[in-house]
C-alpha cells in the first residue's frame, strides 16, 4: 500500500507572524528585515503584496527598498517564530506521532495507517490541518499530500499560499514530471546548472535520463535525484520528539565586514570553532564529521562537509578540518559575507577511540587539557577574559559572542546513522 | 491617555476546577470596573485577527453581552471595541 506523508509549510513564514501581531498592517507590502546596525541588514520573508514589488528573500533592505518605496520592514522576532513553530507541531502530532520538521516553517507529517486518514482520507486530514492552522495560529500554509517526502514538499510548493496540492502516482508524468529540475529537493544553482549543460530542465527529463549517466556527471548525487524524480524515494519520516535530539552542534555568524580573504576567514573560524568545541565538550560529545557553510555577497550557499582522522572535540581539530575545507577547490568564493561551522554524526564522548599511529595520542589529550581550562576560565571570568592572540588582528570580526547568534538549520533530509 | 491599540491586556480573577481547567471568573478592565463571568461558554485555540495575537481563546457570557477574551502564553487580553479619540 501507498504511504501518505503530507509536507507542510507555513506561507511567508516570519513575515506572517509579524503581521498576525500588526492587524493595521493587513494588506501592506510588509517584509521582516535583520538589523542595519549590524549589517544583518537583509530581507527575510516578504508578504505576497511585496513579493508582487519584485522584493526578494536575501537581498539588502536599501535594494528592497529600492524596488518598493511603500515597503514596511519589521525587525524579526525569533522568539515568536520559534513559539509558533512549536504550536504547528503541536496540531500536526495530534494526527500523527511522525512529525519530522525541516527548519521552522516546514515539517513532514506521516499519516500512513492513522484513524484520521481512515476517517477523513488524505485530502481530508490536509483541509483540516490547513484549517485549523489558520483559525488557531492565524497564519497560513500550503500542504503537499504524497506517496514519498520528495513529491509531498513539491506539492507545497506547488500551490500558495493557503492550498493543499495532492499528488498521488497517476499524477506523476502528468503533473511533476513537466515541472522544472530545480525544484527538486537538493537540485541547487551548481546541480542545476550541471544538469542544464547536459539539456535537463524538467523532472522528468530526470527521470528519464539513464540513472548511469546521472551517476557519471553528479557522482552519488545523480543516483539519488534520478530516484527523486521517478518518484523512487523511500526515505522514512522521522519522528522526533518534542525537542528532537542533538544532531549538530554549529555555529555560524555574519560578519560587520565582508571576509576578503583566507586570513579573514581563518580569524572567524577560530571564533566559531572555539564555540562549536566548548558546546561539544559541555554536551559530552565528539563530532564525526566537520562542516563548513559559506555564503557569499551575492547570498549563494556553498557547503562543504569532511571527516576528519578521528572525532574531534577540541577548537583546534575542527578548526584545521575547517580551514582544510575552506581551501579546497572551489569552495570559497570571496567576499565572503557569512560563515558558519558545524560538528555533525555526534558520538557520545565515551566512545572508545582508535587511536591513530599516525598521530600523537599525546598531543591530543593535551590540547583537550588546554581547551577544558580555557572553558574552565571563561565560566568563571566571562568570555573575553582570554583568547586567542589572532583574534586581536581584527577586532571588528571577533567581537563577536558567537553562542548567542540566532541560528535556525533544518536537520538533514537524510537522517545521520 | 489616548490608544488606538484594539489589543488590550486586562487583569483577570481566575479559578483552576478540581480537573484542571483555568476558568476565568471576571475581567477587571483599565478604569478598575470588575465585570463579573456569568458563564464561559466556549474555550478553544484561536487566533485574534483583530486584535494580533494567538492563544487560548475563551468565548464568556458577561451580563448580557458574549465576548472573547484570549489567554496569551501568560497573559489576557480583549480585542477591544471602540477605540477612545
Amino acid at each position: 500500500m501507498d504511504r501518505a506523508i503530507l509536507h507542510i509549510d507555513a506561507n511567508s513564514y516570519y513575515a506572517s507572524v509579524e503581521c498576525l501581531h500588526h492587524p493595521e498592517l493587513h494588506g501592506k507590502a510588509v517584509a521582516v528585515g535583520g538589523d542595519t546596525e549590524a549589517r544583518h541588514g537583509i530581507i527575510l520573508s516578504v508578504m505576497p503584496p511585496a513579493k508582487r514589488c519584485g522584493v526578494k528573500v536575501g537581498e539588502a533592505l536599501w535594494q528592497a527598498r529600492q524596488k518598493c518605496p511603500e515597503l514596511i520592514i519589521l525587525p524579526p522576532h525569533f522568539d515568536q517564530y520559534l513559539r509558533f513553530s512549536r504550536l504547528m507541531s503541536g496540531i500536526y502530532r495530534e494526527y500523527s506521532p511522525q512529525v519530522e520538521p525541516f527548519g521552522l516553517d516546514e515539517a513532514w507529517v506521516e499519516i500512513t495507517g492513522t484513524p484520521k486518514l481512515k476517517a477523513l482520507g488524505a485530502l481530508g486530514v490536509a483541509e483540516e490541518i490547513r484549517l485549523r492552522v489558520k483559525a488557531e495560529l492565524g497564519i497560513t500554509v500550503s500542504i503537499g499530500v504524497s506517496f514519498n517526502k520528495v513529491f509531498a514538499k513539491l506539492g507545497s510548493d506547488y500551490k500558495k499560499p493557503d492550498a493543499v496540492t495532492v499528488f498521488g502516482r497517476e499524477d506523476m508524468e502528468e503533473k511533476i514530471w513537466p515541472l522544472p529540475a530545480s525544484d527538486l529537493l537538493y537540485v541547487g544553482k551548481a546541480t542545476e546548472k550541471k544538469l542544464l549543460r547536459y539539456g535537463i530542465r524538467s523532472i522528468g527529463q530526470l527521470a528519464q535520463t539513464p540513472p548511469e549517466y546521472l551517476q557519471r556527471w553528479l557522482g552519488k548525487w545523480g543516483l539519488i535525484l534520478s530516484s527523486f524524480a521517478r518518484g523512487l524515494d523511500n526515505s522514512p519520516v522521522a519522528a522526533t520528539g518534542e525537542t528532537g535530539l542533538m544532531k549538530s552542534i554549529g555555529n555560524s555568524t555574519t560578519m560587520p565586514r565582508d571576509l576578503q580573504n583566507v586570513q579573514d576567514a581563518s580569524i572567524v573560524l577560530w571564533m566559531l570553532c572555539e564555540s562549536v568545541a566548548e558546546r561539544l565538550r559541555e554536551n559530552g560529545f565528539l563530532g564525526r564529521t566537520v562542516q563548513i557553510s559559506l555564503r557569499s555577497d551575492k547570498l549563494s550557499w556553498t557547503e562543504r562537509q569532511k571527516r576528519p582522522p578521528s572525532p574531534v572535540c577540541t577548537a583546534a581539530a575542527l578548526h584545521e578540518t575547517a580551514m582544510e575545507l575552506l581551501s579546497s577547490e572551489g569552495a570559497a568564493v570571496f567576499p565572503l559575507r557569512s560563515i558558519g561551522v558545524r560538528a555533525c554524526e555526534l558520538v557520545p564522548a565515551r566512545t572508545p577511540r582508535q587511536v591513530s599511529l599516525f598521530e600523537s595520542e599525546e598531543k591530543r589529550v593535551q590540547q583537550e587539557t588546554l581547551e577544558r581550562t580555557v572553558d574552565d576560565i571563561r565560566r568563571r571570568f566571562g568570555h573575553f577574559s582570554v583568547s586567542r592572540a589572532i583574534a586581536l588582528l581584527d577586532p571588528t570580526l571577533t567581537n563577536l559572542d558567537a553562542r548567542s547568534e540566532h541560528v535556525i538549520h533544518p536537520v538533514g533530509f537524510f537522517k545521520a546513522v | 491617555m489616548e490608544t488606538n491599540n484594539i489589543k488590550t491586556y486586562v487583569a483577570v480573577e481566575a479559578c483552576f476546577t478540581a480537573d484542571g481547567a483555568l476558568l476565568p471568573t471576571a475581567v477587571i478592565w483599565e478604569d478598575n470596573t470588575r465585570y463579573e463571568i456569568d458563564r464561559v461558554l466556549d474555550v478553544r485555540p484561536a487566533a485574534s485577527l483583530k486584535a494580533g495575537g494567538a492563544g487560548l481563546r475563551y468565548t464568556v457570557r458577561i451580563g448580557r453581552t458574549e465576548t472573547y477574551l484570549f489567554l496569551e502564553e501568560t497573559r489576557w487580553f480583549v480585542e477591544r471595541r471602540h477605540v477612545p479619540s
